[in-house]
């Protein structure tokens, strides 16, 4: 039971269990779900479907984090692949063709990918911070993806296209599996290989790793290249649920939602550990908390201070010092003398 | 020294011990300050000295223990309620404002204040007091930063005399000092001293400690050897101390140092003239197989950098390498470990181990490396790997799952051996495998290196522990300055020998000892 309750996945899944209770409770519709033609609809279902971008940004934030850095262009990176994509089936005469979609989403996330790479060169080969070298890409990318469009928010209609955010598969949202499928695809590579561990060492003890022989340069740069290519994808799902590219709006401040998401789930921003669960866990609690916000009709400039106000919380719960000062409360009511007779 | 004694004790620390997560810093120690004393703490590298002032000052809470000062109990949280019992500091690295003036340091703080807020004229007037109570003449109204280190070190006694403090600790304050600044300071230190105040001084310097001090108090390992008057303990019993012959365990080991080496084909490895600009003077270095290579120097002597350039730690800019005789550029680790070779830092924490992760992944950690992190080790492969190691070298807890950082220094250093062994290394550099670590994982390290290397292994065996460096190494290869000085063969000289070859000023060439008259 104590082996339960200290496992470093309890406080994350206790806040996203607390959170869909009070929802629960608020409204019972929450977790109502209807079937229409064979698809399933509800809230939880939006939660599913909506979080998918958010889930593959995130992922790859994890493992740039893991690292000891930090991907804030991630956003920008959605702008521009949303921008490349709808661009080109745009440009297109054969819209709805399948291959002119698959065409597209190849060449957008392919260059999510090479902006990845770009990160991950000036990280891991010209020794940028982390911080500093995704800043640039932060601030440029929006304004290369507006020059891709020409300056407007390109609309398409294109059915293909529109199936990626807003189709669905025996009766779940498309875009859940692209989450699901990502989820794996992570696991498989973090933790059926040895890059997982080797990505650890890097991130905890860059000097120790270096000296026992792990090529640290090419496994920080492959998580920024990861994280591009994930954010590529983020962007594709992005576009297509408003099924235009809006390189202001695409992606607009998910940076801090991932990195928020990492952490929630438990992974220290400091580097080293980190657990795939935990931001999975981290993600669907940030898209319970959006959905909340919404349902109470929060209006929508205010609704960032709600999250704050629960972003403070759980750190607060995270960190050490106020678990110590809670314990010592705890144990202060319980009658000092307990802790001076057990010795 | 009979008046010593009689002396009032001002602080009173029993018992204290200290524990970092699977370390124990101190355990149980005993240090009593009197008025009117200097009094030195004396220790090697890891002995404990630093964390039993930082317990002092306030720094760290201890675990366990009690500390007077003046007959009252004090509970320090921290450093200013050090500061509030009258305990003051001087460091090393001297923590004083080089951008304000003499007198604003000395009286930071404290200055004196009068209707308009601070009177300067006055302050500058009282400052002057206290540096002529120290016998200092300084001009109150100059830059800090025009003066020597040595001054501002001066400045620093000044400004905790100020304080009204009955106890100064002072940290290591000669270590950039010339002679007659340090003659300066110990007068200094001495009047002082006459006026009552307890001072706890911590050098490496012998001669010092003799020059000053009134009673020594040594430590080992974390724990208290003793408390001596300065004229019951002559200076090879000190050191005697301070080292530890814990020879019971150890002499128990057969002396791998006498076994004969066979010098007759290819070394491992041979450097000729192998330097870096600033670190290291052109050195040559070969290990054959099977051979234990000591090496032997004071800290910063270049033991250090020599090894860290063979294994590509850090770039050489000059000088050849061959490996197995044949020619070989190791600029980076990569290289040195595609040649087989291994090298444990110094540094276990910082360089070593992978705190946060297992056992179990810090011993597979090297290979894995090797292998790429596309070939991962399977299940079965790695389990039996780490079980072998974890059995060979006795590592405890015997748990591949648990985290590394709460392992003591020793059993940590067993599994940085672990890691490397794991990869099949035809030469291992080990530097200080062996410090801060207790007897029993020292011995356990020895007996490994001697069976490994009577296997055919060749080693590179670093220790500021000259008698181990003996006892192990068929051949010394002496450091000084940032140069090799010399070689010698082990199994004719002892410790006291040594000692005289690292301290005497030699002619270079005139000692050189070739490896055939070694064999």
């Amino acid at each position: 039971m104590k082996k339960v309750l200290t496992h470093r996945l309890v406080l994350p899944i206790a806040a996203l269990i607390a959170l869909v209770a009070v929802n629960t409770i608020a409204r019972p519709s929450f977790v109502s779900v209807t079937v229409q033609n064979g698809q399933l609809y509800g809230p939880l279902i939006d939660i599913l479907r909506n979080s998918a971008p958010l889930m593959l940004v995130s992922l790859g934030m994890m493992v740039v984090i893991a690292t000891r850095g930090i991907d804030l262009s991630v956003g920008a990176i959605m702008a521009v692949s949303g921008a490349v994509a709808l661009t080109i089936i745009d440009g297109s005469p054969t819209p709805d063709d399948l291959g002119t979609v698959l065409a597209a989403i190849g060449v957008a996330v392919l260059i999510g990918l090479l902006l990845g790479a770009w990160n991950g060169m000036l990280v891991a080969l010209v020794g940028v911070q982390p911080i500093i070298a995704t800043l640039v890409l932060m601030l440029a990318g929006r304004g290369v993806a507006l020059l891709i469009t020409g300056g407007f928010i390109t609309t398409i209609n294109s059915a293909p296209y529109k199936f990626m955010a807003q189709g669905y598969v025996i009766g779940l949202p498309f875009a859940f599996f692209v989450s699901v499928a990502a989820i794996v695809i992570v696991a498989l590579v973090e933790r059926r290989t040895a890059l997982g561990m080797l990505t650890e060492a890097v991130g905890i003890n860059p000097e120790a790793s270096r000296l026992a022989g792990v090529r640290a340069r090419g496994i920080i740069w492959g998580a920024y290249a990861a994280s591009g290519l994930l954010a590529g994808l983020a962007g594709i799902l992005y576009s297509s649920n408003t099924m235009a590219a809006d390189s202001n709006a695409a992606g607009l401040y998910i940076e801090l939602y991932a990195i928020l998401a990492v952490v929630l789930g438990g992974t220290s921003l400091m580097g080293g550990k980190f657990t795939i669960a935990g931001t999975v866990i981290g993600v669907f609690t940030i898209e319970t908390l959006r959905s909340t916000i919404l349902f109470l009709g929060v209006p929508s400039a205010v609704a960032p201070l709600f999250l704050a106000i629960a972003v403070v919380i759980v750190v607060l719960i995270q960190s050490p010092r106020v678990r110590g000062i809670v314990t010592r409360v705890a144990q202060g009511m319980r009658g000092g003398t307990k802790a001076e007779v057990a010795r | 020294m009979s008046s010593a004694s009689e002396a009032r004790p001002v602080v009173e620390m029993r018992g204290i011990t200290i524990e970092f997560p699977g370390v124990t810093a101190l355990d149980g120690v005993d240090l009593t300050l009197r008025a009117g004393e200097v009094h030195t703490l004396m220790g090697e590298n890891g002995a404990g000295k630093s964390t039993l002032i930082k317990a002092l000052t306030g720094v760290y809470a201890i675990d366990d223990g009690s500390i007077v000062v003046e007959g009252t109990p004090r509970v320090f949280r921290g450093t200013a309620d050090a500061q509030a019992a009258g305990i003051s500091t001087v460091y090393q690295e001297v923590n004083l404002c080089t951008n304000l003036s003499v007198g604003e340091n000395v009286m930071l703080g404290h200055e004196v204040r009068g209707p308009f807020g601070i009177d300067w004229a006055k302050t500058h007037r009282a400052a002057a007091d206290h540096l002529e109570n120290l016998g200092l003449a300084l001009d109150t109204r100059s830059l800090l930063a025009t003066h020597s280190i040595a001054v501002q070190q001066l400045v620093a006694i000044s400004r905790a005399m100020v304080r009204d403090s009955h106890v100064l600790v002072l940290d290591e304050p000669t270590s950039s000092l010339d002679r007659g600044e340090v003659e300066q300071l110990f007068a200094v230190v001495r009047g002082l001293r006459d006026r009552g105040v307890a001072i706890l001084f911590v050098t490496h310097f012998l001669d010092q400690v003799y020059e000053i001090s009134d009673r020594l108090t040594v430590l080992r390992n974390g724990r208290l050897v003793g408390e001596y008057a300065i004229g019951e303990l002559p200076r090879g019993e000190l050191i005697a101390k301070m080292i530890g012959r814990e020879l019971d365990e150890l002499d128990a080991l057969a002396r791998s140092a006498d076994r004969d080496i066979d010098r007759t084909g290819d070394p491992v490895i041979r450097a000729d003239g192998i330097a870096r600009r600033g670190v290291l003077e052109p050195a040559d270095v070969e290990v054959f197989p099977g051979e234990v290579v000591g090496i032997a120097g004071l800290l910063g002597s270049g033991r250090t950098e020599l090894v860290r350039l063979l294994y590509g730690a850090d770039r050489a800019d000059a000088g050849r390498v061959e490996v197995q005789g044949r020619a070989a550029r190791i600029a980076t680790p990569r290289h040195a470990i595609d040649r087989r070779i291994a090298f444990s830092s110094e540094d276990r924490r910082a360089e070593g181990i992978v705190g946060d992760l297992t056992v179990a992944e810090n011993i597979v950690l090297g290979v894995q490396a090797k292998r790429g992190a596309l070939r991962p080790m399977r299940g079965a492969e790695r389990d039996a790997l780490v079980a072998d190691y974890i059995d060979a070298l006795g590592v405890r807890p015997a748990n591949p799952d648990a985290l590394v950082r709460n392992l003591s220094g020793g059993n940590q250093q067993k599994v940085l051996l672990a890691r490397w062994l794991a990869t099949a290394p035809q030469l291992i550099i080990l530097d200080e495998p062996t410090r801060g670590i207790d007897v029993g994982a020292k011995a356990d390290i020895q007996r490994k290196v001697a069976e490994l290397s009577a296997q055919g292994l060749a080693v590179v065996f670093i220790s500021s522990e000259l008698e181990e460096v003996i006892r192990i190494a068929q051949r010394i290869v002496v450091m000084r300055d940032r140069r090799k000085i010399g070689e010698l063969a082990s199994h004719d000289i002892d410790v006291d020998d040594l000692v005289a070859f690292i301290a005497e000023e030699h002619d270079t060439q005139g000692i050189l000892e070739s490896p055939e008259n070694v064999a």
